[in-house]
């Protein structure tokens, strides 16, 4: 499947556009890379791809088709700060169990221990619930992953192992996944192919 | 020693800031309830004694007795009582409006204005003129006084609990909620309920101080609950005609025992704002 996004423009208000007829393609079965600097918009991007920003100009398709908004939406974004996309009311299992359940083996994968079901999201550190976020976005309907710094608050060996993890379930089940980052040297051991944000952004 | 604070000496030192918190609802909410239960096995038509009329307060009449020769004390406890169960109704009633009120605004912006603009328009209206319109149309009594506490009150948190409802709605979690496929009504009821139920409670507390006031006062001008009433209300307004001829303990008693339930809610709702929302306890 392709997923294509065409002449992207948008402004949060009239006196600057950040976005100015950006086109991207993502394939599934490919980990697309996307380096930019800080405030160029690429969380922006990010958002209006999966659908969380709704007004802007151009379009997104996949496969040739417009997405339905209703039900389940199959472009997943993984945020960049864990804390801030769980309800701080509810324990992880139902956080977890929102988008799907996930097998056991799964969650061995992903390094989720059983006991921090039991859990509210600020008993756990940023890195753990992260993992969360991630499971959570990996739902058999998702058929592209945008990930927003998804590992900034990691370090270095976890960073690596949870790409890994997510890249080879993506890999088995046929998910595209849109990698942001600034860290290029992350970027290119985990990417088939690394866009520029400067390049694409007509701006 | 003396370096300590108050709080943190004699009897109750050796708790922490959470039991005391829990201690305080406790005692008063004991209080409160002991007031209302003993109201309610009062017989509302007390015996009348002529041979004891106008009677300052004494050991036998601690609050002293009316024209009628009837024990003040009793009168009071069943008129607080009265307030109470009119206050539980109230407040209740108003912040069932508040929460309906602040989830439908978050469901659309015409909505959201519609809801502004009736806040607005109640607010705009003073409490005491729309208590005593609601109330009169109503036919009075405890029906129509409880009502127009209600109808009045839901005012202030129906613009907390929308700003609330509005915050929470544009964060990550809901946002990511409906791209799993989340309807808006699961999310405001899995979601959203759970945040604002402590405002919600807290809210309800916090209503319940202005309607016993209320309350009182609308049916001390006469049109709120009727004259066979025992309520703190009536008590008052049929003591003024006797303040003149000396008779200070009729209206004297009975308004201290008011101020005193309403401060006992008050402290209630504080100390269980501060259990809810332990951010707030700092301010």
């Amino acid at each position: 499947m392709n997923l294509k996004a065409d002449n992207i423009s948008f402004s949060y208000n009239n006196n600057k556009q950040i976005l100015k007829d950006v086109s991207l393609s993502i394939n599934s079965n490919e980990v697309i890379g996307l380096m930019g600097d800080s405030g160029s918009g690429k969380s922006t991007l990010c958002k209006i791809i999966s659908d969380h920003i709704s007004k802007y100009s151009g379009e997104i398709t996949i496969d040739g088709e417009k997405i339905s908004n209703k039900g389940f939406y199959p472009i997943q974004l993984i945020f960049q700060h864990p804390e801030k996309t769980m309800n701080p009311k509810w324990k992880m299992e139902k956080v977890l169990n929102e988008s799907w359940k996930p097998s056991s083996d799964l969650k061995n994968t992903f390094g989720i221990k059983d006991n921090w079901l039991n859990r509210w999201p600020n008993e756990l550190s940023g890195g753990e619930l992260q993992r969360f976020s991630i499971l959570r976005a990996l739902n058999p309907k998702t058929k592209f992953i945008i990930a927003d710094e998804i590992s900034t608050m990691l370090d270095a060996v976890t960073q690596v192992q949870i790409w890994k993890s997510l890249i080879n379930y993506c890999k088995v089940n046929n998910i595209g996944i849109l990698a942001v980052s600034h860290d290029e040297d992350l970027l290119e051991v985990i990417c088939d192919d690394i866009v520029y944000f400067d390049e694409i952004n007509n701006i | 020693m003396s370096e300590l604070p108050w709080y943190n000496r004699g009897l109750f030192s050796s708790l922490n800031l959470r039991q005391k918190t829990l201690l305080t609802i406790g005692l008063t909410g004991l209080v409160l309830l002991v007031i209302f239960i003993c109201g309610m096995m009062i017989d509302a038509n007390l015996s009348t004694d002529f041979t004891k009329t106008m009677k300052p307060p004494s050991f036998e009449h601690i609050f002293g007795t009316d024209w009628m020769g009837r024990d003040m004390f009793l009168r009071t406890v069943k008129g607080l009582s009265l307030s109470i169960v009119i206050g539980i109704g109230a407040s209740i009633i108003s912040s069932i409006i508040a929460t309906v009120l602040a989830f439908v605004a978050s469901f659309n912006r015409v909505c959201d204005s519609a809801v502004s603009w009736l806040i607005d328009l109640f607010a705009s209206i003073p409490h005491i003129l729309l208590i005593m319109m609601i109330s009169i149309s109503l036919g009075k009594g405890a029906f129509g006084v409880i009502m127009a506490v209600a109808f009045s009150h839901w005012i202030n948190l129906t613009r907390v609990l929308r700003a609330e409802v509005l915050q929470i709605n544009t964060s990550e979690f809901v946002s990511l909620s409906s791209k799993f496929g989340k309807s808006k009504l699961w999310i405001a009821k899995e979601h959203i309920l759970p945040l604002v139920l402590s405002q919600i409670f807290v809210g309800t507390l916090l209503v319940f101080p202005h309607a016993i006031m209320h309350e009182s006062s609308v049916t001390f001008l006469g049109f709120g609950l009727s004259p066979h009433e025992p309520a703190i209300g009536i008590i008052l307004s049929e003591s003024m005609s006797y303040l003149a001829m000396g008779a200070w303990w009729l209206a004297f008693f009975p308004g201290v025992a008011l101020l005193i339930v309403v401060l006992l809610f008050d402290i209630i709702g504080d100390n269980l704002k501060k259990l809810f929302d332990p951010s707030e306890a700092n301010k």
